[in-house]
């Protein structure tokens, strides 16, 4: 019992210290609100003209896909922050504090959510302004939330583990880069899966991105799950979890 | 017991040995020099005993806590200061404090006034409000010096804790490791290259070349050793720590001979 306060506490002592520094200087959170905004005002906009979907109406289907987008953009280079905080000598004095592992990757992972936290505020208001037929009831937005802390641990510990295995800010951008595509294209971010290629198709149901996005559009605009928000909750949180469990392992492989 | 112990620790990367087996034990209240050349095995031995590297064989206690069995122990009984100037700087010292009493298990109700007390110490009082961005290289270290304390360890390391500092900032380092030292009887276990620094602060120095204990003595001790007259902690140095340059090289093995020849002219 008592190690389990023990690693709620010190996750939460983590992410308090991970709002402040947001507090401290929020420009970065402002300037990622830039790119959502984009597919939404430009991309979007131009995609419902063209009735190329099968969706009735694109920028309903999208705007839960542009808000799962951003959750996978800004959790993904996660783990260039903690090459950082190595390189500054930081992460070896977190190691050396009565701290667990878990906590420490569970805890930065945490904060990457409350990033993304503006960055939905941003999208619902942008997509109200495009009249998407957002549901605001409130149990929803907390589903929506829920999701994208999710989400957010989920690809945030993936980034970490990356950088504990590369090292170097160098390779983690390359691989970055390398994953971050790859993730949202073989997803239903932007199109549905059923206008997807056979091997596509396959691939979508290997990646949580499309089981985030699943359960964000039920939530969001009421749209039925393709999967059940059992099954979306279900293997996010899975895959979070063993993903922390690896990360709190290879944590330390960062200093070494 | 000593406070520190080191039993045939021994950390080996590939083929490389890094850290020979390596027995030394430090006494409560001592303030303890590794002292070598860059590659040397100073700061490897410091990351073991810190828990942050695991050893290849041998194993450590510190108060008590063995490094492999009890690495959690170990943790509850240091505090660290890592050679790179290593804190938040879009926090300000206040906060960069209040994290660590946090995570060191500070009881809630008195983070505040520990870290209050910890600022005033180490005369950091007026910058606590301050993002640490905007402080010198010197207020930096106190800080670090600061946080690392907070928890009042039985053993501080610290690696290179002055490297890059003017002498001003290094003096005032130093006088606040000392009055730390006192008021909380810390043992203190660093690496310098600062000869100065390690005659100044320490009472019991170990020279290590190439991954190996050379010798360890008090500062006086290794001066006697060479029985020349006017030998500094700098020759004596030189004098064991050199050897397989002076083979490869021609590097005079002892600069007392140096200034012998320079006496001679």
């Amino acid at each position: 019992m008592k190690t389990i306060y023990n690693f709620i506490r010190k996750t939460f002592v983590i992410t308090d210290f991970e709002i402040r520094k947001i507090a401290h200087d929020p420009t970065e959170i402002l300037l990622r609100a830039v790119q959502p905004a984009l597919w939404l005002l430009i991309f979007g906009q131009v995609m419902a003209r063209t009735k190329v979907m099968p969706e009735e109406n694109y920028l309903d289907f999208m705007s839960p896909g542009i808000l799962a987008q951003s959750i996978l953009f800004v959790s993904i280079f996660y783990g260039i922050a903690i090459i950082w905080e190595r390189d500054l000598g930081i992460t070896e004095k977190f190691l050396v504090t009565p701290t667990p592992r878990t906590a420490l990757v569970l805890g930065k992972a945490i904060s990457a959510g409350i990033r993304c936290i503006p960055l939905m505020v941003i999208i619902y208001i942008l997509a109200s302004f495009l009249s998407v037929n957002i549901i605001w009831h409130f149990i929803n937005i907390i589903g929506v939330i829920s999701l994208l802390f999710l989400g957010a641990i989920l690809f945030s510990t993936f980034s970490l583990i990356i950088a504990c295995l590369v090292k170097t800010r160098e390779r983690f951008m390359g691989i970055g880069q390398l994953m971050t595509m790859p993730l949202f294209f073989a997803s239903n971010a932007i199109y549905p899966i059923s206008i997807m290629p056979g091997w596509l198709k396959t691939m979508s149901h290997f990646n949580p991105l499309t089981y985030m996005i699943d359960g964000l559009r039920t939530l969001m605009i009421g749209t039925p799950s393709g999967f059940s928000l059992l099954i979306d909750y279900t293997v996010l949180l899975a895959v979070s979890t063993v993903l922390i469990l690896i990360g709190g392992g290879l944590y330390k492989r960062v200093v070494t | 017991m000593s406070i520190v112990e080191t039993k045939k620790l021994m950390r080996r990367f590939g083929n490389f040995t890094a850290v020979s087996p390596l027995d030394i034990a430090v006494e409560s209240g001592d303030v303890f020099a590794l002292l070598g050349p860059n590659g040397a095995g100073k700061s490897t031995v410091i990351k073991m005993l810190t828990t942050l590297l695991p050893a290849t064989s041998g194993d450590a206690f510190i108060n008590g806590c063995s490094i492999i069995s009890n690495p959690t122990g170990v943790r509850k009984n240091i505090g660290y200061v890592p050679q790179l100037l290593s804190v938040d700087g879009t926090l300000t010292g206040y906060e960069n404090l209040l994290l660590f009493a946090r995570l060191y298990d500070i009881p809630y109700k008195q983070c505040k006034a520990r870290v209050m007390e910890s600022l005033e110490l180490m005369g950091l009082e007026e910058a606590a409000k301050k993002a640490v961005h905007t402080f010198s290289g010197g207020m930096v270290r106190r800080l670090e010096i600061a946080q690392s304390m907070l928890h009042r360890p039985a053993v501080l390391f610290l690696d290179e804790p002055t490297v890059g500092l003017d002498p001003i900032a290094c003096k005032t380092v130093w006088e606040h490791m000392l009055k730390l030292k006192t008021l909380y009887n810390t043992t203190i276990i660093m690496t310098t290259h600062s000869m100065a620094e390690a005659d100044y602060l320490c009472n019991t120095i170990a020279f290590m070349s190439q991954g190996e204990l050379v010798i360890s003595g008090t500062p006086q001790n290794l001066k006697d050793s060479l029985q020349k007259k006017g030998t500094t902690l700098e020759d004596a140095f030189i004098h064991y720590t050199s050897e397989p340059l002076s083979k490869e090289n021609n590097y005079t093995k002892d600069s007392t001979e140096r200034d012998d020849i320079k006496t001679k002219e």
